[in-house]
């Protein structure tokens, strides 16, 4: 089966080079890296505002870029949408105008009247249909970008930072909607991001990208805590990520309970709602290590688990150290100085206890 | 108001408008493509061709409208292709009334709408394209529309130019009149001859009212387009 994504591009602009290659079947695959890193001429070369100098790009198997055979598909050929920063609405016609306007150059046996209801449904447009761009909110606006990219009915969806130019408000506001449209309607996503929460809470796949190439590619939670990505430049700072359940709640501390395959959590109550499924992300550096259970501390969760893997010595003057504690197959990355290692005599092998605060759990 | 004109500053004023409206039509296209190439394109001798359509707006009057009478007067070299495979005639005609105004009002009309063009916002046109418009739809879906205020600004200066011409129309196609004698022509005639003051002053108050009416309606529209596009 072709991969959903299979990119290798060279394109030189000035002093920059894009040298980038990967593949992904993920339903969302993130492009993460510091500014000036290349992501968004990335996915410019997918969406074909960018000719690349050579390479080629796939997506699902069909052939959109191949230098080599001298194939370089037109934008407007290439049925791929694509989701702005700053949302590009066109200012002299309605939402609704806006939203058809890639409906109506989609291929016939790709729309269905129907479409429009599903979107403003998916996407809660719907009060905004006879609004113009110029008296919407910047969340609104990007709600509705959204929506004019998913009735052209592309086969890859492209968003380039579309949070980064809202306030923390509206991107709380927008977030629940691209998860529902990573998970519901089934057309893959390559989302370009420098916030590690949000890549954290959306992707399925990452690709880091730093200085106009592909570092490394892979499931998020294994590029989040790969020990030997961490003390890159521009890469993520060593993460854990952990599938969770929420079991019940402490009504009078206003927490809740979340079951983890390593153990329960305990975290702030938010707005998570009994049984729901979600990803909570721990900082390695805000994990602490020790060889019995702990009491007497203000701590409220301990996970139990395994050392298996202990990273080479790095950081400032080379002082600290990653280690990965595996617990009931939750991988969990713990970044130490070298001399508590030492003092703790920590081995491949030995069993330990994490010990992490509840507001060191971030939660969606 | 027939009394109040006689039969010949009548034709004088409809025969104005005519002239001022088929140049502002005729050179549409031509100043629309003109102004697109400028603003967008890049190629060599951009400079050069960005100066010749301001020459008219630099030479004297008379210069132009001799220069049109030497290429299309009935044996100039364009002139005599015309008569010969379209029947065009263009020298002491109102078709020349036409041309004469269109060339003296086509750097105007260019100004106006390169400067909209080179406004509209190049993202939005990508924006566009990825959602699947190929080339001539972005321009007409988007660009054409985004530009639509100084489209109108530049076709009412190029109207207004027209009704104001003198130098070039009078050199090149004389003062005929019925046939090339328009607003300015015959204010002037009517100055040149004795007891003709009332005339002139008459033509004189048309003349300010139809520039002022075009300036309004130009206004009003380019204020209702602009309200439609405007706050993105």
């Amino acid at each position: 089966m072709n991969p959903v994504l299979d990119i290798a591009v060279r394109h030189r602009l000035g002093e920059f080079v894009l040298a980038a290659a990967f593949t992904s079947n993920g339903r969302l695959t993130a492009l993460f890296g510091q500014s000036g890193s290349g992501k968004t001429s990335l996915v410019n070369v997918i969406g074909g505002l960018i000719r690349p100098q050579s390479g080629r790009v796939l997506v699902d198997g069909e052939v959109l870029v191949d230098t080599a055979r001298g194939i370089i598909l037109p934008k407007h050929r290439r049925r791929i949408g694509y989701v702005f920063q700053e949302a590009r609405l066109f200012p002299h016609l309605t939402v609704r105008q806006n939203l058809m306007f890639g409906h109506w150059f989609a291929p016939r046996e790709a729309r269905h009247s129907s479409d429009l209801d599903a979107v403003l449904d998916l996407l809660g447009i719907g009060h905004l249909l006879d609004r113009r761009p110029g008296g919407l909110s910047g969340g609104e606006k990007q709600r509705v970008a959204i929506g004019r990219a998913l009735l052209s009915s592309p086969r890859l969806l492209l968003m380039d930072e579309p949070l980064a130019a809202l306030d923390e408000a509206r991107k709380a506001e927008i977030l629940p909607y691209i998860e529902r449209l990573r998970d519901k309607v089934g057309i893959p996503i390559v989302y370009v991001s420098h916030s590690v929460a949000e890549v954290a809470r959306l992707a399925t796949t990452v690709a880091l990208v730093e200085q106009g190439r592909i570092t490394a590619c892979g499931p998020t939670a294994e590029i989040l805590s790969r020990l030997d990505l961490a003390m890159r430049p521009g890469a993520p700072e060593a993460s854990s990520l952990i599938e969770a359940r929420v079991i019940g709640f402490d009504a009078e501390f206003g927490l809740a309970k979340l079951e983890t395959r390593g153990g329960s959590l305990q975290v702030a109550r938010g707005s998570l709602a009994l049984g729901q499924h979600l990803r909570v992300r721990i900082l390695a550096s805000d994990v602490l290590v020790s060889l019995a259970p702990l009491t007497g501390i203000s701590a409220l969760n301990t996970l139990s688990g395994t050392i298996t893997e202990i990273g080479e010595r790095s950081g400032q003057d080379a002082s600290t150290l990653h280690l990965r504690i595996d617990c009931s197959g939750d991988a969990l990355t713990v970044l130490l100085t070298a001399k508590s290692v030492a003092a703790l005599g920590l081995a491949v092998g030995n069993p330990v206890h994490a010990v992490i605060k509840s507001v060191s759990v971030e939660t969606p | 108001m027939i009394d109040w004109l006689s039969p010949e500053e009548w034709t004088a004023v409809r025969l104005s408008l005519i002239v001022a409206t088929t140049a502002m039509i005729a050179s549409l296209p031509f100043g629309l493509a003109i102004a697109f190439v400028l603003a967008r394109g890049r190629f060599w001798g951009k400079s050069v061709l960005d100066a010749a359509v301001h020459l008219p707006l630099i030479l004297p009057p008379v210069v132009t409208g001799y220069l049109l009478l030497i290429w299309f007067g009935r044996r100039g070299p364009v002139g005599q292709v015309l008569y010969e495979y379209f029947g065009i005639v263009l020298s002491f005609r109102w078709t020349g009334a036409a041309l004469a105004s269109a060339v003296m009002g086509f750097p105007l009309m260019v100004r106006a709408m390169r400067l909209s063009i080179e406004a509209v916002d190049r993202k939005l046109e990508d924006a566009a394209g990825t959602l699947g418009a190929s080339p001539a739809w972005v321009f007409a879906a988007v660009t054409l529309p985004l530009c639509l205020p100084g489209i109108i600004v530049g076709m009412i200066l190029s109207f207004a130019k027209a009704m104001g011409e003198f130098g070039a129309t009078i050199t090149f196609v004389s003062n005929i009149p019925g046939e090339t004698q328009t607003l300015p022509s015959a204010i002037y005639t009517f100055t040149q001859v004795p007891g003709g003051e009332a005339g002139a002053l008459r033509l004189t108050l048309i003349s300010i009212a139809i520039s002022v009416a075009a300036l309004f309606i130009s206004e009003a529209m380019a204020r209702l387009v602009a309200r439609r596009i405007a706050a993105a």
